[in-house]
């Protein structure tokens, strides 16, 4: 029916929009005690960031238009990218905000998923305690669930820790930025990694190449050379700097105890301070110290209970910039409901979207649909 | 015969077919080796035909690109069309249409193929690394010239490939490079012809689909127990069996 919205029958007049607008402002209450500011960025934003940010995969899950002036156009699929073109038009300096609005979802054909539903946040950007930052987004949004967060079944990880573990790999650099590149895959994460070990016998093309490659540069260049001419943006140079690099890989191999260590590391879950002293038993190279020793302070932070919070180490490897703590919160009698909140830091983002100067960052978010939907307001 | 003039339109069912070219005919003579006859009316570019031998059954010539979305509206109950057009223009093509039967003909394959000096390049994953690379270095995606945009989007998603940007070309693809519009391309190849002219390869694992040529059922087209009985007597004459059975519950 066009009277309801994602997760509430009706919702769009009369008593029903008016118990959403109420749980709405009283969100947005505790957001603003906390000294957040309001933002309201455009629902329309310009698909360049998003598609940097995102890649091609956007273009199915947003909404896309254009502007014949503008270019081409994209629903905002989140806010953190939008509050953060606000954010760095103003200057980059720390900053707190909060926001309420709708947010849209191409959704796959047939799916019951809604293309629109709410948003309310909160984003601290800057902040000179990272630790002390997460402890208080979490707390934020475990306050805006209301008493639904009592039955609220928690989900927490910490991706610095993935990061850590990569870093920490006895492998060349290059190989690292591919597993980091792929951190947020983790079926192709895993693909990549197997791929460092133990290989097959190569193609007779690649075999062909690593020969030349290895015989010097001039057998390169006319290896390459005599395949034909090169058109399209990739430099002829390219082509040869990563034969040359295959050559050297092909001379190296990831021993089957690192990839097994890095495997093991992602796979700890359990009570934060059961899976705090298991990754400290793993971390015989200190690789995670201080990732490890961040969670402990985090724990602490977090105040009594945190030591029970349910950790993931691969949790929110799913959720695309998230490089820190991570969290969600979701109704374990309502299955079919969404998170009814969530977060996370993305201290890269910034970067990653081509701004200057990275920017600390940690946010949340609440679904106020689902979260009325959950408390009984149906 | 059209069937009696008395005959409801509500009780028909359409087939739908190309209107021109190769595949019209290809589609004339697999309908003629089954003992069904279906022919144009009048001239060559009329597009409007019947079909002889089964009763109850309209013949719409029509635009082969059209086939999928009038399947998938409903506005068709058959139709022949290329496996690769069904499903990059209905995006839930299995739950919109059934492919009844492959016709042994129109043959295309959906591959992704890069230019011939990417010496370093024969694999999906070889095509993500350089996508990796671009990015960093350049700043700027890696480029895939195709109008099959929902399937290759889809295939790059299921490869774990991050970060093609896939630009839109309605014809000439494997020229896009060369242009430099592109840096790869995703089109359908039978030979394999155009892309070696063109110093284009295939990806040894980026064969996204082996299409030919299906006789499609849709499953959202209107059946009353009139067409319903037309439909299964079509079948049986195809040699199908039973149509209105086979169709997917909406």
């Amino acid at each position: 029916m066009s009277a309801d919205r994602a997760y509430l029958t009706g919702g769009r007049m009369g008593d029903g929009l008016a118990r959403l607008a109420a749980e709405i402002a009283r969100i947005d209450a505790g957001f603003a005690d906390a000294g957040a500011q309001a933002v309201e960025p455009a629902a329309l934003q310009p698909s360049g960031p998003l598609l940097g940010l995102y890649g091609e995969d956007i273009r199915a899950r947003a909404f896309v238009t254009t502007d014949p002036v503008e270019g081409e156009l994209m629903l905002r699929p989140d806010f953190t990218v939008p509050v953060l073109r606000l954010h760095m038009q103003g200057g980059a300096a720390p900053a707190r905000y909060r926001y309420c609005g709708p947010v849209y979802r191409r959704q796959e054909p047939g799916s019951a998923r809604p293309t629109e539903y709410l948003q309310a946040g909160v984003e601290i950007l800057g902040e000179a305690d990272p630790v002390a930052a997460d402890a208080e987004v979490f707390a934020l949004i475990r306050e805006a669930l209301g008493e639904v967060a009592e039955t609220a079944a928690v989900r927490t990880g910490d991706l610095s820790i993935a990061f850590a573990a990569v870093a920490g790999l006895e492998a060349p650099e290059r190989w690292k930025a591919a597993l980091r590149r792929h951190l947020w895959r983790p079926a192709k994460f895993r693909a990549v990694l197997e791929g460092f070990g133990e290989r097959p016998a190569p193609t007779p093309a690649r075999a062909a190449l690593v020969a030349a490659a290895n015989q010097g540069e001039d057998a390169l260049r006319a290896h390459v050379r005599a395949l034909g001419p090169l058109h399209g943006a990739r430099p002829f140079e390219d082509v040869l700097a990563r034969a040359r690099e295959l050559a050297q890989d092909a001379r190296m191999t990831l021993p089957r105890g690192q990839i097994d260590w890095l495997e093991a590391v992602l796979a700890v879950k359990g009570p934060s301070a059961e899976a705090l002293e298991a990754l400290r038993a793993l971390d015989v190279n200190a690789a995670l110290r201080p990732a490890l020793d961040r969670m402990a302070r985090r724990l602490d932070a977090l105040g009594p209970g945190a030591e029970t919070l349910p950790f993931d180490a691969s949790f929110g490897r799913g959720l695309e910039y998230y490089d820190g703590f991570t969290f969600e919160f979701s109704a374990p009698d309502r299955p079919g409901l969404p998170p009814l909140a969530g977060g996370g830091r993305y201290d890269a983002l910034t970067s990653r979207l081509g701004f200057v100067g990275a920017l600390p960052a940690v946010g949340g978010i609440v679904r106020p649909e689902a979260l009325l939907a959950a408390s009984g307001g149906v | 015969m059209a069937g009696p003039a008395s005959d409801r339109s509500a009780d028909r069912i359409i087939l739908g077919l190309p209107s021109k070219g190769r595949l019209r005919d290809a589609c004339f003579e697999w309908f003629a080796e089954r003992g069904v006859t279906v022919e144009g009316t009048g001239a060559e570019r009329e597009y409007a035909g019947r079909v002889v031998g089964v009763e109850g059954v309209d013949l719409a010539l029509l635009s082969a690109g059209e086939i999928p979305k009038e399947l998938a509206a409903g506005r068709i109950h058959l139709g022949v069309t290329g496996e690769d057009m069904v499903r990059e223009r209905i995006p839930d093509a299995d739950a919109a249409v059934r492919l009844l039967a492959a016709m042994g003909f129109g043959f295309a394959d959906l591959v992704i193929a890069v230019p011939d000096a990417w010496a370093d390049v024969e694999t999906m994953a070889d095509l993500d690394a350089v996508a990796g690379r671009l990015r960093a270095d350049l700043g700027r995606p890696l480029r895939i010239a195709t109008k099959y945009h929902l399937l290759v989007r889809r295939f790059l998603r299921a490869q774990g490939v991050a970060d093609c940007l896939l630009v839109d070309s309605q014809g000439a693809t494997e020229g896009a490079v060369r242009q430099g519009a592109a840096e790869a391309i995703a089109d359908i190849t039978t030979s394999g012809a155009t892309l070696t002219d063109n110093r284009l390869r295939p990806l040894v694992d980026g064969l996204i689909l082996k299409s030919q040529a299906h006789l499609c059922l849709s499953n959202r087209a209107a059946l009353g127990p009139a067409r319903a009985a037309r439909l299964d007597a079509l079948g049986e004459a195809l040699g199908l069996g039973p149509l209105a059975s086979a169709r997917v519950p909406q």
